[in-house]
């Protein structure tokens, strides 16, 4: 009664034997990968980091081809690509607001993780990895800024890596290793270039990682309760069919604003070939720097304004244990919801602060939020978990899910 | 859906910091522009009564290095026409057989000639000011278009207890206020074949709709490519939420 | 994982329907990842400037009797040969019948102007340049070129004689402007 087993059947299990990739495949993220049942649109944001990190290295690989990466043609070689190379503005557009709307999604995919606790235990070591990620995305962007070699390439390139001269003693030793000379100049964009080609393939390893450390726990939720196995659904078909439509969601914004409003997100003075002996009089980083950009101007002081701002990321090491709630969800906690969204529109303002000229209000906002990022961070978190009183927290994911439902 | 709504305005709210500093000092008046909009295209007839324009008077000082006469083509000239018009120019090539320079009639190939042999000459001829090329102008201030139109029809005399220093001029909209070029568009400055209006206005938006094209040739192509990538997008999306809604049919919620 | 079994009877109601949207959304990725990779691979083909530069002009007076030269189009060599009536003699009494890639020494060469070879100047074996331009050049055992990489001699004609190499010395595209102005491409 046994059918024939079909010649590519039997290939395909010959290859799996000894190489089993369909089923790696399977458990990552197929069937065989078991996903809370309650997630909510905001899990669609990793997907869709993937995604922008794919069109970022393909868009990146076919740039590279007619790119060169010398002081004097770099800049002619980008015009060169937005005017004679075939789809070369397409290409170009997509990879520059790429960046754009990869930080969009990785700093949403970070504020859900933050709004549902998915930094605590067990899920610490995928929350560093994540942090690792961005941190490596942070470097890739600036390199990549620079390439164009505009004003604020070269001012942006000028201005960043002066801040390793903060390092008492050996700063300036530093940034003339990292220049490769005394000014930034063709030695500094030859190794950025082969610096930003490498960087992504650092973020396709630590990717890994990062899926593997969220297989190991497996995934948060919206009610932030360990999910038990009844509700859990597989990968495939469910989330791989909900990340497709997010996607589909997703490249119609990411289209309109590469075919209609290109430049909308850049500086124009972009547009300007680097000039090493003219700064602008009103340098600004890309905007997904502008709040870290907006601590380091707040502190009058070079040294310690360095200090906060690589601080400011770098303590976001030790959230899951400056936040000492064990209540995973801001659902259930209501004060914490609060102080959260106060968290985010204080992002938003240190990132508008960035954007200006550091003085008058911007500088006093700029510093009245530099300390409540670290207020919020440091005192606020610790001194919740222990006064709040959480929401009473269900049972399974299927019991308020069955109430809703009803 | 309302979540991917929600999702969407956090992105728009998370990007307006950059866009911000958009606004200060000097308020622009937006203008209207054939380019603009879903499917703008560059106005043929605006675009080379500008480029009359540019050759005529803009010329003289500011280079234009990222556009080849070739490029003439989109803008509707024959191949004949575009020789023509690169004949009427001459190039350095070289070195010859005997090892030295010679000019030479400019072809189809060559980008459009420099004004000045190089910056150094050109700060000398203007006062120690480098005209900038105008290649990426109307991408390269903030304000675009609307910015480079209104500077060249903003010069006004200065309000009184303004002092401008000597060889610069007074310009509205220039940040500072003080330029180095002087006022170059004014009423019948250029004279149309086609009997086209040649009020200082019409000649301002003529050049700045050639300068928006120097800047951005490929904006028709990025128009019309957008429009069918958006409908194939907004038509897959709207398959794969079909799809999702069937797949999830039974798991609540 | 109860829920499977669940799904799976879902299936079967919605089936049809189902399986048009899959196919239909599925197909529509694809399309779209296809519609992606094309600017990609598009990229890679000559743009705009490199296209403009496909013609070169050069003055062919400059060329003596016996004399052999290279002209750069498109960035490969182009051999300029004004030949000696030995040479055309040579090249036409040659059994064409008898040649790798038979060919008339007429038909490479334009009327009139059949003292003026012009060939591009690549090795149809692998590329390489061949050799025979300079007087005291190896210039292979029928008076042409030879290919120093992996010894192919090309008579006076630029056709294949002997080696490796399957074809003729390529003739470009060319026409005499004036009687001293050839354009190439």
């Amino acid at each position: 009664m046994s059918t024939e087993k079909s010649i590519w059947r039997k290939a395909y299990e010959w290859h799996e034997e000894r190489l089993p990739i369909v089923h790696w495949l399977d458990h990552s993220l197929g069937t065989k990968y078991p996903v809370p049942r309650n997630l909510n649109y905001w899990w669609n944001f990793g997907s869709l980091a993937m995604f922008m990190l794919a069109v970022m290295i393909f868009s990146g690989i076919f740039l590279a081809m007619n790119y060169t990466p010398h002081v004097t043609l770099a800049f002619d070689s980008v015009e060169r690509i937005m005017r004679d190379v075939n789809f070369g503005w397409l290409i170009r557009y997509m990879h520059s607001n790429g960046a754009s709307f990869f930080f969009i999604v990785v700093y949403i995919h970070i504020l859900r993780g933050m709004y549902y606790g998915s930094y605590k235990a067990p899920r610490e070591v995928l929350w560093w990895i994540g942090i690792l990620i961005y941190l490596a995305m942070m470097a890739t962007g600036f390199l990549g800024y620079v390439l164009p070699w505009g004003q604020m390439s070269f001012w942006g390139a000028t201005v960043i890596t002066n801040l390793f001269s903060a390092i008492p003693g050996v700063g300036k030793a530093v940034v003339t290793l990292l220049w490769g000379g005394f000014s930034v100049d063709n030695p500094t964009l030859n190794r950025f270039f082969a610096l930003h080609y490498l960087l992504p393939f650092v973020i396709i390893g630590l990717i890994f990682l990062h899926i593997w450390a969220l297989h190991v726990p497996g995934a948060n939720n919206p009610l932030g309760i360990d999910a038990a196995p009844a509700d859990k659904i597989p990968f495939f078909p469910y989330y791989v069919a909900k990340d497709v439509f997010g996607l589909g969601v997703f490249v119609v914004i990411y289209f309109t604003v590469v075919f209609w409003f290109p430049n909308i997100l850049g500086d124009p003075l972009n547009y300007v070939k680097a000039n090493p002996l003219q700064t602008p009089p009103h340098i600004v980083p890309e905007w997904y720097y502008l709040p870290f950009y907006a601590i380091l101007r707040a502190i009058p002081n070079k040294l310690l304004g360095v200090v906060a701002m690589f601080g400011s990321i770098l303590i976001m090491f030790v959230l899951p244990w400056l936040d000492t709630s064990r209540v995973r969800s801001a659902n259930f906690r209501p004060v914490y919801r609060v102080f959260f969204w106060v968290f985010l529109l204080n992002a938003v303002t240190l990132g508008w602060c960035g954007s200006q000229l550091a003085e008058g209000l911007p500088l006093i906002l700029s510093r009245i939020g530099t300390f409540w990022y670290f207020f919020h961070l440091l005192v606020i978190l610790p001194v919740l978990g222990w006064v709040e009183t959480p929401k009473p927290l269900p049972a399974s994911i299927s019991q308020p899910v069955m109430k809703a439902a009803e | 859906m309302k979540k991917v709504l929600l999702a969407a305005a956090a992105v728009f709210a998370l990007a307006t910091p950059a866009a911000l500093n958009a606004a200060e000092e000097v308020h622009i008046p937006k203008e209207e522009w054939s380019f603009n909009g879903l499917l703008g295209t560059f106005d043929r007839a605006q675009v080379q009564r500008g480029f009359q324009v540019y050759k005529e008077i803009c010329s003289a000082c500011h280079s234009l290095k990222y556009v080849s006469f070739r490029n003439f083509e989109t803008l509707g000239y024959s191949e004949g026409q575009i020789k023509t018009l690169a004949a009427q120019y001459e190039v350095e090539d070289g070195p010859d057989d005997a090892g030295d320079m010679f000019k030479r009639k400019a072809k189809a190939s060559d980008p459009l000639p420099h004004p000045f042999a190089n910056d150094a000459a050109a700060r000398a001829a203007n006062g120690g000011a480098l005209p900038p090329d105008l290649s990426l102008m109307t991408k390269a201030r903030e304000g675009g278009p609307d910015y480079v139109y209104h500077l060249l029809m903003g010069y006004k005399d200065a309000p009184a207890g303004f002092t401008v220093m000597p060889g610069l001029n007074y310009n509205e909209v220039f940040p500072g206020h003080q330029i180095g070029m002087a006022k170059q568009i004014s009423d019948a400055v250029v004279t149309y074949a086609d009997g086209a209006p040649n009020d200082a206005a019409h000649i301002a938006k003529d050049v700045t709709a050639f300068l928006h094209w120097a800047a951005e040739p490929k904006l028709e192509a990025r128009h019309s490519t957008g429009l069918r990538v958006l409908i194939y997008a907004l038509l897959f999306a709207g398959l794969a939420y079909l799809l999702k809604r069937r797949i999830w049919k039974d798991i609540p919620h | 994982m109860a829920n499977t079994a669940h799904a799976h009877a879902a299936d079967a109601a919605g089936e049809t329907r189902r399986d048009f949207l899959l196919h239909t959304t599925v197909a529509m990725g694809a399309v779209g990842a296809g519609m992606m990779v094309w600017p990609l691979i598009s990229s890679m083909n000559p743009a705009a400037d490199t296209l403009s530069l496909s013609t070169t002009e050069f003055n062919i007076s400059g060329v003596a009797e016996g004399q052999r030269i290279i002209v750069v189009w498109r960035g490969k060599p182009v051999f300029v040969a004004h030949r000696t009536p030995a040479e055309i003699e040579a090249a036409r009494k040659v059994d064409v019948s008898e040649l790798r890639d038979p060919q008339k020494d007429e038909v490479r060469v334009k009327k009139d102007k059949d003292q003026y070879l012009i060939l591009v100047g690549v090795c149809t074996h692998l590329g390489c340049i061949p050799l025979g331009i300079k007087a005291n050049d190896p210039h292979g055992d029928f008076g042409g070129w030879f290919c120093p990489c992996h010894g192919s001699h090309y008579d006076t004609s630029g056709r294949i004689r002997k080696g490796p190499a399957p074809l003729n010395l390529e003739v470009p595209e060319y026409q005499f402007l004036s009687d001293t102005t050839v354009r190439i491409g």
